[in-house]
């Protein structure tokens, strides 16, 4: 295995939540400089597959290697290499943009001297530089999504990952966030690992997919390749011939209700 | 240290933008002294006691502390649900370094509070012993208010949303207040309440502002130090622990 090309290496990686096998069994590399996706219906074990790359999750089984480190035996290497922006926000919104990259900037210790100008050109690339001073509980669903990537990138990462970025946003708004990380991927030769149950998002961002289901790997490859492979037109037609069903689309409720509830409680 | 440090600041800024929650949790401090000090106080001067207002005042200082402290700490629990926990466990720092600055943060915060409810204590006649005791009041009452965010954080780590909220509110905090010498002076009680106001924590914090700020002692200073210590140091211990186990 050489280092140098694969920056994600994953060798037979098992989840067990009791019985209940959420990732069973996925091996997987991903190239520098790779866009990279995870593609499959909710529930397939693709969250559960980054939080065990990131280290908020111990493996039940099998090796990785983030960046040459391992993520159980290495957690500040393997936390130093990647940025990430989680399927649900995770920003304070009683804290200005500002202050939260700034709060990210100290925890992982930007240089001082460098850390203002950093945050000042990360906010401006995602275009929120004008709004820094405003709490974060006023940006809409998009602006949180970019001040989310531009602060994933404020440590000058290895690997960016993103699970279900552009959940619950509006096509235009997905449209614009991808454009963003596009481009990081361009400028930076970041590598960029994401996961979605957005047929054409894959299709049209990643360089490799994987078809994920029932926390399996069923393929790899590019879209071309998978639709090569099962003699299908479309990447839809390969998954849905790959799996045996179409990806199953899935309200987006039940967190949002939480976050209602727990809005009212707080007052 | 500067992971420390800005976790503290991120408690302390929170704190001071929510204006309408700093005024609003004095409500509860001024219905008790207006209610207890003013309704109860004729009845305890007649019993020979003295100035009720003046035995009250140390115990609703620290009460607020108290509500303060729990919830700074419970504070992980909207972390958790609003995302930014995840924030902080993937950040390469240690978690001992997170749960100290945001328990340091939270205790300065309920310290703060402390201090607005002593200034309403004073407007309603409170006289403590003069300027000298300002530097013990304020470690007993910082200590106070580490132990109970400990407290807060430890409870929080095993929680995974605010379904237990109410139980906590009902079983701990309330006792805890209600049963630890705050509102009555302890001696002559029934062996079974005594036995409770004597393991409970915060009877030994109101004995020592109390004792520190008008001279009424029941434990002694001594040994209310040694047990608010101790007991500080054992949750802090235990929610640090509990903390780190935390998977999202």
């Amino acid at each position: 295995m050489d280092i140098n090309k694969n920056i994600i290496e994953v060798n037979n990686l098992v989840k067990k939540f009791k019985d209940f096998r959420a990732v069973d069994g996925i091996s997987f590399n991903v190239k520098k400089g790779e866009i990279f996706a995870f593609l499959g219906p909710n529930g397939a074990g693709k969250s559960t597959t980054i939080k065990m790359l990131t280290t908020l999750l111990a493996p039940s089984e099998g090796k990785m290697l983030i960046n040459g480190f391992d993520p159980v035996k290495d957690q500040d290497g393997v936390r130093h290499s990647f940025g990430i922006v989680f399927q649900d926000p995770s920003l304070d919104d009683d804290l200005t943009a500002f202050e939260n990259m700034y709060f990210h900037a100290v925890l992982y210790k930007v240089d001082k001297n460098i850390r203002d100008s950093r945050i000042e050109e990360l906010m401006k690339f995602v275009e929120l530089w004008e709004r820094r001073n405003d709490l974060v509980k006023t940006y809409s669903g998009g602006m949180k999504r970019r001040l989310e990537i531009a602060r994933g990138l404020l440590h000058h990462p290895k690997v960016l990952f993103l699970d279900e970025p552009t959940l619950g946003l509006d096509p235009q708004t997905r449209n614009h966030t991808w454009s963003y990380i596009k481009n990081v991927n361009q400028k930076e030769g970041m590598t960029v690992f994401f996961t979605s149950h957005y047929m054409e998002e894959a299709d049209k961002i990643a360089d490799r997919i994987a078809i994920v289901d029932h926390g399996k790997i069923v393929a790899i490859g590019t879209s071309g390749e998978l639709q090569k492979k099962t003699k299908t037109k479309s990447l839809e037609d390969a998954f849905l011939s790959l799996t045996g069903h179409e990806i199953r689309e899935e309200t987006v409720g039940g967190i949002d209700r939480l976050r209602q509830r727990s809005r009212i409680w707080r007052r | 240290m500067s992971t420390i440090y800005i976790l503290w600041l991120r408690q302390i800024k929170k704190y001071f933008r929510s204006r309408s929650r700093i005024v609003g949790s004095l409500g509860q401090p001024l219905l008790f002294l207006v209610a207890f000090g003013f309704g109860f106080g004729s009845i305890y001067s007649r019993a020979g006691e003295g100035n009720y207002i003046q035995f009250l005042s140390p115990g609703i200082i620290l009460m607020s502390v108290l509500f303060t402290a729990v919830f700074s700490g419970i504070d992980i629990i909207w972390d958790r649900q609003f995302g930014f926990l995840k924030e902080t466990l993937v950040a390469p720092v240690s978690r001992m370094q997170i749960i100290l600055g945001k328990t340091l943060g939270g205790s300065t915060v309920a310290v703060f509070q402390g201090i607005i409810v002593f200034a309403l204590t004073l407007l309603l006649g409170f006289k403590p012993q003069g300027a000298g005791v300002i530097l013990p009041a304020f470690l007993i009452t910082f200590l106070v208010a580490l132990l109970f965010t400990s407290l807060g954080t430890a409870i929080a780590s095993t929680l995974e949303d605010m379904q237990g909220f109410q139980l906590i509110m009902n079983f701990l905090v309330m006792p805890t207040v209600f049963l630890s010498g705050a509102f009555f002076p302890l001696p002559d009680l029934p062996p079974a309440i005594a036995f409770i106001t004597n393991i409970n924590p915060l009877s030994y914090g109101v004995d020592g502002l109390r004792g520190v700020l008008t001279g009424i002692h029941q434990f002694g200073l001594g040994t209310d130090l040694l047990v608010i210590s101790v007991i500080t140091a054992i949750l802090l211990f235990i929610g640090s622990f509990l903390f780190s186990r935390i998977e999202i």
